[in-house]
């Protein structure tokens, strides 16, 4: 740059409007791909100090217990009832498809492994991010809008401590128990659609339900992926609200992505994790 | 003060319902209660093939399941696969001539061990071998034993 300036200037005097706007768009493009590893760079440092403070806020159960209300307890309406639903779409595709091949009596089969191993775990992290992760961004941006934050901090209480590390622990252990309710209300609508309204035999659907699903290759690892999305859920809402800028807009925005970020991380790290788990 | 202990008593309410769907998914939705065989004998049997047979796979009596299998092997002296099986305590006086197949539920079903009583005296016990084996049936196998045998067939005509 000093180079240029001091020989001949990088572009002469009179230039179109043109190379200016493209120079502006290089600058914007730069700009972008900066602000995207500074915010990568933030989400993971603040990650770690979040769980640096996580002795702290485990030594005082009283505050735990209040955010797994706000975070597990009222997700659990919506959890429960589009359990329900999804599992009975399950039971009515599902049957409508074996039914040709005369195997309806795998439907059982077929609505409990879709439940275990993907659904429950991926649409419940989805329904989290909308119910409890938009609700924690926004509390914790306007927080921070409100100067919550640093008044705490001026009066020497961390903040990451005191509010940032429950939420995080309360999501991380509500996630699984929100997934594993979401598959069984799944799998008992499956039942009363396959059993109760089309006439599947009661016995053949438990029992091949029961001789397919592995509890350790489908239970066990549909518990270990609802535990990461959880950990990746409570964190990019938390890190949103955290990082907001400390307007309503900035708050609005924040919330917004947050949501949007979660969705695309499961998604992707649903892949990710079913390729590891079910070879 | 009543606040907070509702609270609570919701939180406590929403883990143990959590608890329970886990409950739930490891004991009805997959197979532990049902199949584990954890107080049983073990049988060994041996096999020129085992075809598609797995661990875990069931061992029936007529249809019913007394057991699984619970390991493959393959023995280098021999060259015949070993397939170790788990009986259930309940079914311990299976004669000593009992013979066991491979056989295959359904047209394209899982494969499972068959034990087919026989007329001995003696019992088997833990441990002890199936000496009377019959291989898995391998559908190419068989295609090709068909099309050899019909090709004669034709050829002689």
């Amino acid at each position: 740059m000093g180079a240029a300036a001091g020989a001949e200037p990088l572009w002469p005097a009179g230039v179109s409007g043109r190379e200016g706007a493209v120079t502006a768009w290089l600058q914007r493009l730069g700009r972008r791909g900066i602000g995207f590893f500074e915010r990568l760079g933030r989400g993971h440092l603040f990650l770690l100090r979040v769980l640096a403070a996580l002795p702290a806020a485990l030594a005082r159960p009283r505050l735990l217990v209040a955010q797994l209300h706000a975070v597990g307890v009222r997700t659990l309406l919506i959890i429960g009832v589009s359990g329900l639903f999804v599992g009975m779409v399950l039971g009515l595709q599902g049957y409508n498809t074996l039914v040709d091949f005369g195997a309806e009596e795998s439907l059982g089969v077929v609505v409990a492994l879709s439940l275990v191993r993907e659904l429950g775990p991926v649409v419940s992290a989805l329904l989290f991010a909308g119910r409890a992760g938009s609700a924690l961004t926004a509390e914790i941006g306007l927080m921070k809008a409100t100067e919550q934050l640093s008044g705490m901090e001026m009066m020497a209480v961390d903040p990451l401590e005191r509010v940032v590390a429950p939420r995080f622990v309360a999501g991380l252990v509500a996630m699984p128990l929100l997934a594993a309710i979401f598959s069984v209300v799944g799998v008992y609508g499956g039942w009363f659609v396959g059993v109760g309204l089309l006439g599947v035999d009661d016995g053949a659907f438990w029992s091949q339900m029961q001789a397919q699903v592995d509890l350790h290759d489908d239970v066990y690892n549909g518990v270990v992926k609802s535990l990461v999305f959880g950990f990746v859920a409570s964190w990019i809402a938390l890190f949103e609200g955290y990082d907001a800028v400390p307007t309503s807009e900035g708050v609005g925005r924040a919330t917004t992505r947050t949501v949007v970020h979660t969705a695309l991380a499961v998604l992707g790290l649903d892949f990710v994790l079913t390729a590891l788990m079910f070879e | 003060m009543v606040q907070t202990r509702t609270v609570e008593i919701a939180v406590g309410a929403f883990v143990a319902a959590g608890l329970g769907a886990l409950f739930v998914l490891a004991m009805k939705v997959s197979s532990i209660g049902a199949l584990d065989v954890a107080d049983g004998y073990e049988l060994v049997a041996r096999f020129d093939n085992v075809g598609g047979l797995k661990v875990r796979a069931p061992v029936t009596v007529g249809g019913v399941k007394v057991g699984r299998v619970v390991a493959i092997d393959y023995d280098m002296d021999r060259y015949e696969a070993v397939v170790h099986m788990r009986i259930d305590r309940r079914y311990d006086r299976f004669p000593a001539d009992t013979s066991a197949s491979i056989l295959t539920a359904g047209l394209l079903g899982e494969q499972y061990v068959g034990l087919e009583p026989g007329g001995e005296e003696r019992y088997l016990g833990d441990g002890d071998e199936i000496r009377l084996t019959q291989s898995a049936l391998v559908l190419e196998k068989i295609i090709g034993q068909f099309l050899y045998s019909k090709a004669a067939g034709g050829g002689a005509k």
